[in-house]
């Protein structure tokens, strides 16, 4: 590294929680790459202990910040970087996953920035430390081909009876779709009134495009849930008993997950 | 990996224990949704106000495209999120302007039907 070094931050623990680290898997942990292949150690701040590694501040500094999160490349790989580090770290402690370019130029920086919100970032902790999220996308399901191309026209009818049935054909289409639409939203609803009864807590996350999604089905719900470790099981259980029970939507549940949609007070 | 109308993506969402990292990677929005819209907000020393500008444009440019499913279903609560919406903060301080003006309008009607009662006290 040639430039300047600031410390970049993947997750806050309790002060100790960083002694897990060498009791459960620490070794594991040292040899984990973090962003731009930095190699990620724990710091001690103000009662927390942080896992950080150095980046270089002509990458990462404010100025190159800016430029390089407008990149998608260069955003995927260190949100990736970032992600598998609380990824792996999660599994270890119970920690907080601090926000992709959570930057400090010095120790000292980031010590002060803890100082200020110590009492709130122990409750978080108590509140989501060692609990795992999980991902449900509803999505409404494809409808049957209803192409005009697929229902003959009688060969009988003249001009204007063919124009009219057309109409007709075309009206109903339109209240199919419709009512189905309607009956996926409701499914979609009842389906995250279910999940939200078995979770901690849930967060909604905004449907994502299906460029994002990789899946043309509409997206009507993007959901986070809150759980125990110990409730997974009977959580995934629960989610493909709401697929059945609702053809009319596909659902895909994704995780567990590093507690990421709860660690911020919203 | 799809099971009746259960979408199960990937190895990730199938092994259902603790190995995720040992699955295949996550899709990248899922990833993305995550490490910048949600996780702990402390403020580095050096990306303050980097949130505010940058941040927004790649949530905009993520999300834009199914805002409209989003409104049909009723979910539209980053409307109001001055995160997502550069209007929301504008909305907002119109909102409060208007909720002033209607506030301040009652008070002069008030004071000068009072003035009226007062006088004929």
């Amino acid at each position: 590294m040639t430039g300047a070094c600031g410390l970049w931050a993947y997750a806050i623990t309790e002060h100790g929680g960083g002694d897990a680290l060498t009791e459960h898997g620490g070794g594991d942990l040292s040899r984990l790459t973090g962003v731009a292949g930095g190699t990620v150690r724990t710091v001690a701040a103000d009662g927390f202990t942080v896992l950080v590694s150095d980046v270089d501040l002509a990458e990462f500094g404010e100025a190159a910040l800016r430029r390089n999160l407008e990149n998608l490349t260069w955003l995927e790989e260190v949100a990736r970087a970032h992600h598998h580090v609380i990824d792996a770290a999660s599994g270890l402690f119970p920690l907080l996953p601090t926000r992709l370019a959570t930057v400090y130029s010095s120790h000292s920086a980031m010590v002060a920035a803890l100082a200020r919100r110590g009492e709130e970032l122990r409750a978080a902790l108590r509140r989501v430390g060692g609990r795992v999220e999980w991902g449900v996308k509803a999505y409404a399901a494809p409808q049957p081909d209803t192409r005009e191309s697929e229902q003959p026209v009688p060969a009988q009818s003249d001009a204007s009876g063919a124009g009219l049935a057309y109409l007709k054909r075309r009206r109903a289409q339109l209240t199919a779709r419709e009512g189905s639409q309607q009956a996926a939203r409701a499914g979609a609803r009842a389906v995250h009134e279910e999940l939200s009864g078995r979770a901690a807590q849930a967060r909604l996350h905004p449907p994502q495009s299906a460029q994002l999604s990789g899946n043309q089905m509409p997206m009507l719900l993007n959901t986070a849930y809150l759980l125990d470790a110990s409730a997974s099981d009977g959580f995934a259980s629960a989610v493909a008993a709401a697929a059945t029970a609702h053809p009319e939507l596909r659902l895909e549940l994704t995780g567990p997950w590093p507690p990421y949609s709860f660690a911020g007070e919203d | 990996m799809t099971t009746g109308n259960l979408i199960q993506p990937g190895a990730e969402a199938a092994q259902f224990y603790g190995t995720s990292s040992a699955g295949a990677p996550a899709n990248l929005g899922d990833i993305l949704e995550r490490v910048l819209d949600k996780g702990l907000v402390i403020a580095g020393d050096i990306q303050v106000n980097l949130l505010d500008i940058e941040l927004l444009t790649i949530k905009l440019r993520l999300i834009v495209a199914s805002l409209e499913t989003a409104r049909e279903v009723g979910i539209n609560w980053w409307e109001n999120d001055p995160w997502l919406s550069a209007d929301a903060g504008r909305r907002a301080d119109e909102r409060e302007l208007r909720a002033e003006n209607r506030k301040l309008r009652g008070r002069i009607s008030e004071l000068e039907s009072g003035g009226r009662n007062g006088s004929r006290r």
